[in-house]
């Protein structure tokens, strides 16, 4: 036994050196960048692969959430050279942090529309999902919507959500604010909570098996996800959800559906800046702009980029013009509204 | 007759040091301050002025997340305690069929973490998923509209799901100290005139109270962490509040203010249980037990016994693990076996790291506190203890601001002076993990150890040192060898708790790096609950080892889990024996 305590001592001791030790030498590959990426794995992965086979340049990942806020903690010694955000807000929140450095790249510039862009290239959109209505095509006889429409009481309980809180909806409210104002964004998001078949829960996925199920109607969510569906032959059965339902661009007739975008930034302290230049300019250009619209079904940004067929079938997008700039500045209030509304709660049963 | 309370006696008192040893008290405030630290730090970003953030969060959606969070736990406090005692008492005082089979089949639960077990029910029980389904095409049924069935995302659904696999605690302890009661307390009552049954009332609960209490205190806490099941719920917690409104509204201040709402209905929780077993200590009156006279039923009798006992293991065990098997199989051929594999080595060795690191501060604490009772010492173990209140996700915060702190702080150091940059030494390491871990886990550690040293006599300590041991030699010759099995007990808990714990090791991992929870988090997050299954049924398995152990040693459990001081006749009886 005393032997036993004594190697159970002498085993952490020794290991505990050896973590200290390597992280003391860090394997300094030749060429790497470094990645902190709220996207998940699946999205980026084959991006990275093919970046890593034609530049030589080994990608080291991180997919969590909170990386923001890491960042912060980290300071200047952070390992990161780009963070990839899925939405306006943690790209905006990401330059308000004093995290970024201006993306200086030509090549950059000519490839996404400056709209697209920070004013000061502090983030750049790689590409741009519209938040669009899923329907049920047996239950759903209108083929156009608008988003204001949501709350009118002929759609009392056939509504399903994911949660307020979710940056998606979060900057789908931040937009109804800019268009409408305070006021009218809150009494409109009262009318859809009032709507509610259940409370707000899952992901957007979620939200089809709901509607294939018969729990709800109609649901808010990103193009891609439907088309990740429909295009899955490994588990038909997300196959048969999705066909059940059909995508309507709402406000198509008049001032444009919503959209959000995901895009990047270069680190402020961003220890393999060239690299991370490089894997941003080599994101923005054809070949990953075509496997982010034809494999994971995206609005590419990059001109003469197509969207996939799938994409295409769902219909032509007339995007609202409001800027990204506009959005990020209401997602704070709009995040307050959903509290004050109470909508993650919704309607007691 | 009221309960039998036998008061406090001096025998389990170390002699009392006025002063206490002071390197040691130093030590143990060291020690105490390292693995509070994180801790600290979330108190600090609270306090720190973060705008309008506070009243914003106290008129709208604070109350909310503060009822639904009591609400949970009365709820789940019930449930388990209806179940644990009940199943519990069954197990030691009647005989059925089955009983033995059932007995460590009760503890089976223990292994699933409640986020995969909320996966599995949600996905079976929900409106789309595969129970509802099949009724509503036996029956016609086509809509919301046209039959009711409880929402499993739902209040009643989180209380449901969670009691089923967190009663096994309350059972550990219940059972353990129905064992341990002197079963002549019992037989006394039952001369006195009482049934069995209302000797259970009258008697063992009472007695057993403090252990109870234990048990359920620790059910709650785990139930207070959760992150993943009440977010697959939709149950917005503290919890809950204290990730959305840290991931998405950016607001950490808010997040730790939130967070410290917790630790005051944790430190309730901490000085409820204080209160529980304060000034009582529950002595066996005789030396080894006899073997329990357990009562047989007969008839229809035995089978109901053996019925509510099978109950929360099928609820609790049987389904989610077989749902799991079935997943597992149909998408084993697209699994990734190679990366299965790194990521269970990964998931490894951080939880042995943890257990080693955990075992050793928690036997200096220990020691510190049996040999040295002063309030220093008394406040480094609370201290200590602290993380496990702390939600992974609050936790993670907490152990980045230090840490990064700390080498930035180096860094900077080592620039001006030696003209090199360390970088960030420890933040992104496997380091800050297993930090996470112990902070987290500590209390688990130290609580097994404590109960294993309580049971010591201190006489032992004086006799080696009156033999002319150090300290020192006669912690290590004689306490020792005689903790071995608390000690093997805290290195089992804090490792099975480790492999499961989710949100810290999701928020601090280094690059590149997975680990089996992480992979189940991030398939369920996009409702693939199917290719999450594999990982999910690793951490089941490995979770069912220390269950297998714990129960070979079953008094361990009570040491495990639930802080009991009792003095052990045996060990008493043993000691002289093994000296020899």
């Amino acid at each position: 036994m005393n032997i036993c305590t004594r190697c159970i001592v002498y085993y952490s001791v020794s290991i505990l050196a050896l973590i200290f030790m390597l992280s003391l030498f860090p394997a300094k590959a030749q060429e790497q960048v470094n990645v902190y990426s709220y996207r998940q794995p699946f999205l980026v992965e084959p991006l990275f692969a093919a970046f890593t086979r034609q530049t030589g340049v080994d990608v080291r990942v991180i997919y969590a959430k909170g990386l923001i806020e890491r960042m912060v903690q980290e300071g200047r010694n952070s390992p990161a050279d780009v963070l990839l955000a899925v939405d306006i807000g943690s790209l905006s929140n990401a330059v308000i942090q004093g995290l970024t450095q201006p993306i200086v790249s030509e090549l950059i510039d000519v490839n996404i529309p400056r709209s697209f862009r920070h004013p000061n290239n502090h983030w750049v959109g790689l590409t741009s999902r519209a938040r669009v209505v899923y329907a049920s095509r047996d239950r759903v006889a209108q083929n156009s919507i608008t988003y204001e429409e949501l709350a009118y009481s002929k759609w009392k309980g056939r509504i399903c959500t994911r949660s307020g809180q979710h940056v998606y909806t979060i900057a789908l409210i931040a937009s109804m604010i800019s268009h409408h104002g305070e006021e009218n964004a809150k009494e409109w998001l009262r009318g859809l909570k009032a709507n509610l078949a259940r409370k707000p829960a899952g992901n957007d996925r979620a939200q089809i098996k709901s509607i294939f199920a018969g729990e709800c109607d109609i649901s808010l969510g990103n193009t891609y996800y439907m088309a990740l569906m429909l295009t899955n032959e490994k588990e038909l059965e997300q196959k048969e959800w999705g066909q059940s339902v059909k995508i309507i661009m709402p406000n198509a007739a008049d001032r444009g559906t919503h959209i959000n975008l995901s895009g990047v930034i270069l680190a402020k302290n961003a220890p393999h800046r060239k690299n991370a230049v490089k894997l941003i300019e080599w994101l923005t250009g054809a070949e990953a702009q075509k496997i982010y619209a034809d494999v994971n079904h995206e609005y590419p940004l990059s001109d003469g980029i197509d969207i996939s067929d799938m994409v295409a079938s769902f219909g032509d997008l007339h995007a609202d013009e409001i800027s990204f700039d506009e959005i990020a500045r209401y997602r704070k209030r709009a995040s307050e509204i959903v509290d004050e509304v109470g909508f993650d709660e919704g309607l007691s049963f | 007759m009221r309960g039998i309370v036998i008061k406090e006696t001096d025998t389990t008192k170390a002699p009392v040091h006025s002063g206490g040893d002071r390197r040691l008290v130093a030590g143990a405030l060291a020690v105490a301050l390292l693995v509070a630290s994180p801790v600290l730090a979330i108190v600090v970003i609270a306090l720190s002025p973060s705008g309008d953030v506070w009243n914003h969060l106290v008129t709208t959606v604070l109350p909310g997340y503060a009822s639904n969070t009591l609400q949970l736990m009365i709820g789940v406090g019930v449930v388990t305690f209806l179940i644990g005692t009940g199943c519990a008492w069954l197990v030691t005082m009647y005989a059925f069929p089955g009983r033995r089979v059932v007995d460590w089949l009760l503890m089976l639960p223990l292994a699933i973490p409640t986020y995969i077990i909320a996966y599995v029910y949600v996905d079976l029980l929900n409106y789309a998923g595969s129970i509802q389904s099949v009724l509503r095409i036996t029956f016609a049924w086509e809509h919301k509209g046209d039959y009711w069935f409880p929402e499993i995302r739902s209040l009643g659904g989180a209380i449901f799901v969670m009691s089923f696999v967190l009663y096994p605690y309350v059972y550990l302890t219940a059972r353990s100290a129905f064992v341990q009661q002197s079963l002549q307390l019992i037989e006394a009552s039952r001369t006195l005139g009482h049934t069995l049954g209302s000797s259970f009332l009258r008697v063992a609960l009472p007695l057993a109270r403090p252990a109870i209490a234990a048990g359920v205190i620790l059910a709650l806490m785990e139930c207070l962490n959760d992150l993943g099941a009440v977010q697959y719920f939709g149950v917005n917690t503290l919890t809950a509040g204290v990730y959305s409104t840290w991931l998405h509204r950016n607001d950490l201040g808010g997040a730790a203010q939130i967070a410290v709402v917790m630790l005051v209905f944790v430190f309730s929780l901490v000085l409820i249980e204080r209160w529980a077993r304060r000034g009582k200590r529950f002595i066996q009156s005789t030396g080894r037990e006899q073997a329990p006279s357990r009562k047989r039923l007969l008839g229809a009798r035995r089978w109901i016994a053996l019925l509510i006992c099978l109950f929360p293991i099928v609820l609790g065990f049987a389904i989610p693990a077989g749902v799991l098997v079935v997943f597992a199989l149909r998408r084993f051929e697209t699994q990734n076996i190679g990366q299965f594999l790194s990521e269970a080595l990964n998931s490894l060795t951080l939880s042995v790291l943890a257990a080693c690191i955990a075992v050793l501060i928690g036997l200096f604490l220990a020691h510190a506190a049996r040999t040295s009772r002063v309030m220093p010492v008394r406040i480094a173990t609370l201290a200590a203890s602290i993380g496990y209140a702390v939600p992974g996700t609050v936790l993670a915060i907490g152990i980045l601001v230090p840490l990064a702190r700390f080498d930035n702080s180096l860094d900077a150091f080592t620039r001006e002076v030696f003209d090199i940059s360390t970088g960030l030494l420890l933040t992104g390491s496997m380091f800050s993990i297993v930090f996470a871990y112990v902070v987290r886990f500590m209390a688990v550690s130290y609580g097994a150890i404590d109960a294993g040293y309580s049971r010591l006599s201190p006489n032992f300590h004086m006799a080696a040192r009156s033999l002319g041991r150090s300290p020192i030699g006669a912690l290590k010759d004689v306490q020792l060898p005689l903790m071995k099995p608390a000690i093997m007990a805290a290195a089992l808990l804090v490792f099975v708790d480790s492999m499961k714990e989710l949100p810290a090791t999701l928020l601090l991992r280094p690059f590149d790096f997975d680990t089996l929870a992480t992979r189940v988090y991030t398939y369920a997050s996009l409702s693939r609950v199917e290719d999450a299954a594999l990982s999910a049924l690793a951490i089941v398995a490995v979770g069912i080892v220390p269950v297998l152990v714990l129960n070979r040693t079953m008094s361990l459990a009570t040491a495990g889990v639930a802080q009991i001081h009792e003095i052990s006749a045996t060990d008493l009886q043993e000691a002289p024996t093994r000296r020899a």
